[in-house]
């Protein structure tokens, strides 16, 4: 029972940070209808960003830093790089690759700048841990839930209650009719991209904390594990989003909490459980869990 | 210059003969590096051909190309190979490309409901889940080292370094010999491809992607078109698994990962969505830079000795930037790929020369071969995804 417990403990926490970087690729999909394939990378840069400077400057005014510089970048590349022809809908696919050759950039700029190294974040959980009924977790992980929850309400209320998510509504559900309406397109973009940027640097923060040895130059390949989470919630929807996260946190880490007894299906399953998951629910609804059927209109 | 060749190759027959005889003659002048360089972009070749099939001209966006490639290259291995049932290594090849077509049939439960970028991820599933099962299942795939691939023969000749075989005075080894393999296959590939294109499937398959509704409407069985697109661009990737394989002499399981998936991906849009030459172009393109880049690196300025260590470029560093700077800049560009490119310093060309005082750009006419210009070789195809 303690160790079920456990693993859906850290399921929940897992799920939590993959949240913040599903959401992120879900609002920039909802913006621009591009897949962004730089999302791993830019959530490496925030992490490499606070620990470079936590020394400096303390956890928190780094944290602050990085996270504001990788809204910047990302707000640059979508201003710059892929808006470069105008906010033309119609190449989000050829925006789709250019987000690749970004990612390939930073990549290797910051794989080279870290090497084989594991950097600390400077956090200030540190490897404590709390007991919580019978089961005992890290602080790092509880940390993880609340900032999660807090800046994901957060985030719903800039949807729902900010001029500019309701320009981000509008501007999904039909361009043109925003754009005839005085949305401003460009700036809107720009907007939702920078708010995914912020949202991965902090998931890096989570990512890199104990349990886990720290900072990476792989780190970023987690935003990979985000993309079933954002599919499997419909990607359309941020809510979808949030509940997809928490089933592929808890399917990774039930799987891999019981992977002794899941041997017949190799070792480190747990790491492609969550792919798994998703073939099966797109079989049964195509558009995700919380993704409505498009209706057409002939 | 293989952009150029390509684009002869699409004109008339005496340029395609041109380039038949240009081809098949580079390997008495060429070193093995410069033929695998050749070897690997024409087994990409037939890979991107069929990727733009499926998310070019079909519309449905595929990241999971790089496992089709793992079925036919381990496919291939484990048939003809021991363990294995050791089955002649020409049947195997058949067979390891209907085997790759199979696969892209079972995923079509899949393929045949989910659209748009939920295929996208979906079939992002197919390369991890068939990462993990390489892994794993030692028995087949030889686990994380892979497995060494046997030398195909044909009709009693080895494509490989076996037999002693010297041509006008040029030693063939295996690349010199695969290379005639590479270029029968991309030939069978692109007649094969444009024959689909331009006749009835093509044209069912360009109104699947524009209007589902539409093409229902007029008749187009909408749920078999899709899965029969997936199948077609299994077998081609199957077909370039193979060549690949051959190539290498030896597979391993990382190399079928996401990134594969995504240079392909990478190709097609490079090349320019839609078109067989396009493909073509983009996958020489995505396969050779980084190859030549690697090579070069180091005669490059501000570019450190291999081996030197300190926060300093390597070569291979440097070739990474340039290709991510390259793809970045080409679409920057040229959005319709360099198949858009090249039809748009066509026409500008031709108005030049239509013009009355030809005043000759010495750029411009080097860098395109003064054609009198066919009818472009496919339209230009309005985006997908």
């Amino acid at each position: 029972m303690t160790t079920f417990l456990d693993n859906v403990f850290n399921g929940l926490a897992l799920g939590a940070v993959y949240a913040l970087v599903a959401l992120g690729f879900v609002i920039i999909f909802k913006a621009s209808g591009v897949m962004n394939f730089a999302h791993g990378s830019l959530l490496l840069l925030g992490g490499y960003l606070t620990a470079v400077l936590h020394d400096d400057l303390g956890f928190a005014a780094a944290l602050a830093v990085a996270v504001l510089v990788t809204a910047a970048v990302a707000g640059a590349v979508d201003r710059f790089l892929l808006q470069a022809g105008g906010p033309d809908p119609h190449t989000a696919h050829v925006q789709t690759i250019v987000t690749i050759g970004v990612d390939i950039l930073i990549l290797t700029d910051l794989s080279r700048r870290i090497g084989g190294d594991l950097l600390s974040l400077g956090d200030p959980w540190g490897d404590s841990v709390s007991g919580l009924g019978p089961v005992t977790v890290a602080d790092s992980r509880i940390a993880a839930i609340v900032v999660s929850t807090l800046v994901i309400a957060g985030v719903f209320a800039l949807f729902r209650y900010t001029s500019w998510g309701l320009s981000l509504r509008a501007s999904a559900e039909d361009v043109e009719a925003a754009s005839l309406m005085g949305v401003r397109l460009v700036r809107v973009r720009t907007l939702a991209w920078c708010l995914a940027g912020a949202l991965a640097a902090l998931a890096a923060v989570f990512l890199a904390a104990f349990p886990a040895p720290g900072l990476e130059r792989t780190t970023g390949q987690i935003a990979l594990k985000a993309f079933p989470a954002a599919i499997l919630g419909g990607m359309a929807s941020p809510p979808g989003a949030l509940a997809g996260s928490l089933l592929i946190g808890m399917t990774e880490a039930l799987v891999a909490g019981y992977q002794s007894d899941l041997h017949v299906l190799g070792e480190g399953f747990g790491d492609v459980a969550p792919y798994a998951v998703m073939v099966l629910v797109l079989l049964v609804r195509p558009t995700g869990l919380f993704g409505g059927k498009a209706a057409v209109r002939v | 210059m293989s952009e150029r060749l390509s684009r002869a190759l699409t004109s008339r027959p005496a340029r395609t003969v041109a380039a038949v005889t240009v081809l098949g003659a580079l390997p008495f002048y060429l070193d093995a590096f410069w033929l695998r360089i050749g070897l690997f972009s024409m087994a990409a070749a037939i890979g991107a051909v069929g990727l733009g099939l499926l998310s070019g001209t079909a519309g449905q966006l595929s990241l999971g190309h790089a496992f089709f490639l793992a079925v036919g290259a381990y496919g291939y291995v484990w048939l003809a190979g021991e363990p294995g049932p050791g089955l002649p290594t020409a049947v195997a090849a058949v067979l390891a490309v209907l085997l790759a077509g199979a696969a892209g049939g079972l995923f079509s439960p899949v393929a045949g409901r989910v659209r748009g970028i939920y295929l996208g991820v979906a079939t992002l599933a197919l390369v991890f889940l068939g990462h993990h099962v390489l892994l794993t299942a030692d028995s087949v795939t030889g686990g994380f080292n892979g497995r060494s691939v046997p030398p195909l023969e044909l009709g009693g000749f080895s494509f490989s370094t076996d037999s002693e075989l010297t041509l006008l005075g040029v030693p063939f080894g295996a690349e010199e010999r695969l290379w005639y393999l590479g270029l029968a296959l991309f030939a069978l590939t692109w007649f094969t491809a444009r024959g689909l294109l331009r006749g009835r499937p093509g044209r069912a398959l360009v109104a699947l992607r524009d209007s589902e509704t539409a093409a229902a409407v007029m008749g187009v069985n909408v749920a078999r078109h899709r899965s029969a697109a997936f199948v077609v661009s299994s077998m081609y990737a199957g077909l370039a698994g193979v060549m690949l394989a051959l190539s290498f002499r030896r597979v391993v399981p990382d190399y079928f990962g996401l990134v594969l998936s995504v240079d392909y991906l990478a190709m097609i849009v490079i090349g320019g969505l839609g078109s067989v030459a396009g493909a073509t172009a983009g996958a020489v393109f995505v396969t050779a830079l980084p190859l030549l880049m690697t090579r070069y690196a180091d005669q490059l300025p501000l570019v450190a000795a291999p081996g030197t260590t300190g926060g300093t470029v390597g070569p291979t560093e440097a070739a990474r930037y340039l290709y991510g700077a390259a793809i970045v800049l080409v679409l920057l560009f040229a959005p319709d790929g360099l198949h858009g490119l090249v039809r748009r310093l066509r026409t500008r060309l031709r108005r030049h020369r239509s013009a009355p005082p030809p005043t000759p750009t010495t750029s411009r006419t080097a860098t395109t071969s003064p054609t009198p210009s066919p009818a472009p070789a496919a339209p230009a195809k309005e985006p997908t995804p």
